[in-house]
């Protein structure tokens, strides 16, 4: 009995502790613009965040890596861009199409892939990505190497006029927000318990009568349709829709930010996204070497701390508290 | 006592108010110019660390500083990226203080350079990039475009090659903004000159093994193949033609944009008897002598390009509107009196900026020497025929910009 008690105890404060850290973190982002950071900067830190967030539902509590979720990202990105500058739809209804597009191919994508596993679940993304970057690359309302360029931010509802910066950044931080509470939301529900349980022993887990298959399969999509969510925002914030999203580098990057951060960590993704962002941000005039630096830094990780930086500082919390 | 400390703050308040307006007008203290260039990849040798040089030169040479101007130079790789290059335009311009925007060699991204450009209100200065569209239908208040762009090097080369009995085309395109410009300002001289386009192929661009897509040209059988690109590409395509033999099995290739550091790239060997059009070549007088010969030991040796060329003349003239209007804040207004000036520098020469943004000066239609001919290391271009400014651009009318009324 006394173990149990123990055990209610350490998740009780670790959920006290993930409250206090969503609370600061929001109150951190929304005065964010008055303490001198660029809002643009910090929209970038948010979009990538939510698409690292998205991608560590399911490589830190599914164990599924996709080596694909650029696809999601960019065409979220390209429908959000296309309906809110060629059909005119209002932004809010532009980004709802955009992530319903993604989630539609998650769907696809992810009743194909989820039936292998490792090496073979992550080529299976991996191709089916590339496949959809040619595509993209090819049809030309995509405009190729250009992109969707000029997307109007438009007015949010008929109301919010997006072009203002403060009026755009506030929109991003309460999706970002929402979409924060919500994977944390799934993550502690009843079908997160199951999915951790499917990637601890999924025969296990079978055996147990839990059907691992559709778990994975809402994973997947669950994933997907937020990584579209950030694409789609994205779109509307840079008014941009191009190729980079697309491309399988981007796919790399989200695995970076991810382990960089803390894979399997609630916040590790965030923290490791705006890392990635200020480093690429910051050091734009070496060019090139951004890549160099951002490769040393993931050897880095890998080498000195597998956790990540939040997973390190956890550990070395609940070291330091025994 | 807390009253007195609130009309202390209102005096202090005011009196930063009372400095800001008497000082508003050069924004910060500081012209701030933004070099957006390619730094490390296909263009990076055509403009790049160049273009860097060649808007320093242009601060000497005006003697702006001099006037009591500061001025303050910074400058990014866009890595041909529109996502890239608009986010570093919109970060220097919303909290970086910059004031006007150089060079951009690459049309996609200088589209989206433009259009926020417009949007802030400061000044784009387009050197590097060639679309056409930038005083045609996508023309903006803020923006001037110099040196060059698809539609003279159109009319320039593609008319004088069809003249010469290349009636039959087929073109290998870079497969974006400014590639799809040029063949498309390339199909209409070649068709008013009477001859027909047969075939094109899109290429992505900085890619390095042309094979599919020179064998398609082969096929083709037609006599001229255009080179609808620009820098590492048109060298690694002219470099695989020749490897093909496409030239002495009867083909002829045609440049469409062609460097002076893509004829260094490739050899007088390889490049001689490539006809093509160019509005700046180093060795035509004196003063382009001269600033060649101060150029050139700043960037590893490379001569000036038109697009370094265009980077310096543009500039010259957007100080001489900043002098006279002593005011760097406000972008339509300074592009105004850019375009009511007429432009005057070693390098172009006499000339002027229309309406449309578009800055008029002769074309030249020029001939690489063989390595017989050549005299000296960079000695590489015979001028063949001069096209003076008023017939190399496209008429004013035909462009489609908005604000020609």
């Amino acid at each position: 009995m006394a173990a149990i008690a123990e055990v209610a105890a350490v998740r009780a404060a670790r959920r006290n502790g993930i409250v206090t850290g969503t609370v600061v973190m929001t109150v951190l982002l929304a005065i964010a613009p008055f303490i001198g950071l660029y809002p643009v900067f910090v929209m970038k830190g948010l979009c990538f965040a939510l698409f690292a967030c998205a991608f560590n539902l399911l490589l830190g509590f599914g164990g599924l890596l996709s080596f694909g979720h650029s696809m999601f990202l960019g065409t979220a990105g390209y429908i959000t861009a296309f309906t809110a500058k060629e059909v005119g739809l209002d932004p809010a209804l532009a980004i709802l199409a955009g992530t319903a597009a993604s989630a539609a191919l998650g769907v696809i994508v992810g009743g194909l892939a989820i039936r292998r596993q490792g090496i073979y679940f992550a080529m299976i993304t991996l191709a089916i990505a590339q496949m959809m970057y040619f595509f993209y690359l090819q049809m030309p309302f995509t405009h190729g190497e250009d992109g969707i360029q000029a997307v109007p931010r438009g007015r949010l509802f008929g109301v919010i006029d997006l072009t203002h910066p403060l009026a755009m950044y506030y929109t991003v931080l309460v999706i970002f927000v929402a979409a924060f509470v919500l994977i944390y939301r799934v993550i502690h529900s009843p079908f997160g318990q199951v999915l951790k349980a499917i990637r601890e022993n999924e025969p296990r887990a079978i055996s147990l009568g839990y059907d691992a298959d559709r778990y994975k399969l809402l994973a997947f999509v669950l994933s997907a349709t937020l990584s579209g969510l950030a694409g789609a925002v994205k779109a509307i914030v840079f008014q941009l829709a191009a190729l980079t999203d697309v491309h399988w580098t981007m796919s790399g990057e989200v695995v970076l930010m991810t382990l960089l951060g803390g894979m399997g960590t609630i916040f590790g993704p965030v923290v490791g996204a705006f890392v990635i962002v200020t480093l690429e941000n910051y050091l734009a005039s070496l060019g090139e070497w951004v890549t160099v630096i951002t490769g040393a830094i993931f050897v880095l990780c890998v080498l000195a701390f597998r956790r990540g930086i939040v997973g390190e500082i956890a550990a070395w919390w609940s070291a330091h508290r025994r | 006592m807390k009253g007195m400390k609130r009309s202390l703050l209102a005096l202090a308040v005011a009196g930063a108010l009372c400095v800001g307006t008497a000082q508003a007008q050069i924004s910060g203290n500081v012209i701030k110019i933004g070099v957006l260039s390619d730094m490390s990849s296909l263009y990076t040798d055509l403009a790049g660390a160049g273009s860097v040089v060649a808007a320093k030169m242009a601060v000497e040479d005006s003697g702006i500083e001099k006037k009591g101007f500061k001025v303050e130079i910074v400058s990014a790789d866009h890595q041909n990226k529109p996502d890239v290059g608009s986010s570093i335009a919109r970060r220097w311009y919303d909290s970086e203080g910059v004031d006007v925007i150089v060079d951009v060699p690459n049309s996609g991204v200088a589209l989206a350079v433009s259009g926020i450009t417009k949007e802030k209100n400061k000044v784009f200065l387009a050197s590097g990039p060639g679309t056409s569209d930038l005083t045609g239908k996508s023309c903006s208040p803020n923006t001037v475009h110099f040196t060059y762009d698809t539609w003279m090097l159109a009319n320039g080369t593609g008319t004088a090659i069809t003249k010469q009995g290349g009636s039959s085309w087929f073109f290998i395109t870079a497969d974006y903004a400014f590639g799809h410009a040029l063949q498309r300002d390339t199909t209409a001289a070649v068709e008013k000159a009477g001859g027909k386009v047969v075939g094109s192929v899109n290429v992505p661009i900085n890619t390095q093994d042309f094979s599919s897509f020179l064998l398609q040209a082969q096929s083709s059988k037609a006599k001229v193949i255009g080179l609808a690109n620009a820098g590492g590409d048109t060298t690694n395509s002219i470099k695989q033609a020749a490897e093909f033999g496409i030239v002495k099995g009867g083909q002829e290739l045609a440049g469409l944009l062609v460097f002076i550091t893509d004829v260094h790239a490739l050899g007088l060997q390889t490049a001689q008897g490539l006809t093509f059009t160019t509005t700046f070549y180093w060795d035509m007088n004196d003063q382009t002598r001269a600033f060649s010969k101060r150029f050139a030991p700043q960037d590893k040796g490379i001569h000036p390009t038109m697009v370094h060329a265009g980077v310096y003349a543009s500039l010259l003239q957007y100080f001489k509107a900043v002098e006279a209007l002593k005011n760097d804040t406000d972008g339509v207004k300074i592009v105004d009196k850019m375009k009511s000036m007429p432009t005057d520098d070693p390098l172009f020469g006499k000339g002027k900026i229309r309406e449309d943004g578009r800055a008029l000066h002769p074309a030249y239609l020029v001939k690489v020497k063989t390595p017989a001919e050549s005299k000296a290391p960079w000695d590489y271009y015979k001028i063949v025929s001069t096209i003076p400014a008023d017939e190399a651009f496209r008429p004013l009318k035909d462009g489609g910009c908005s604000l020609v009324k």
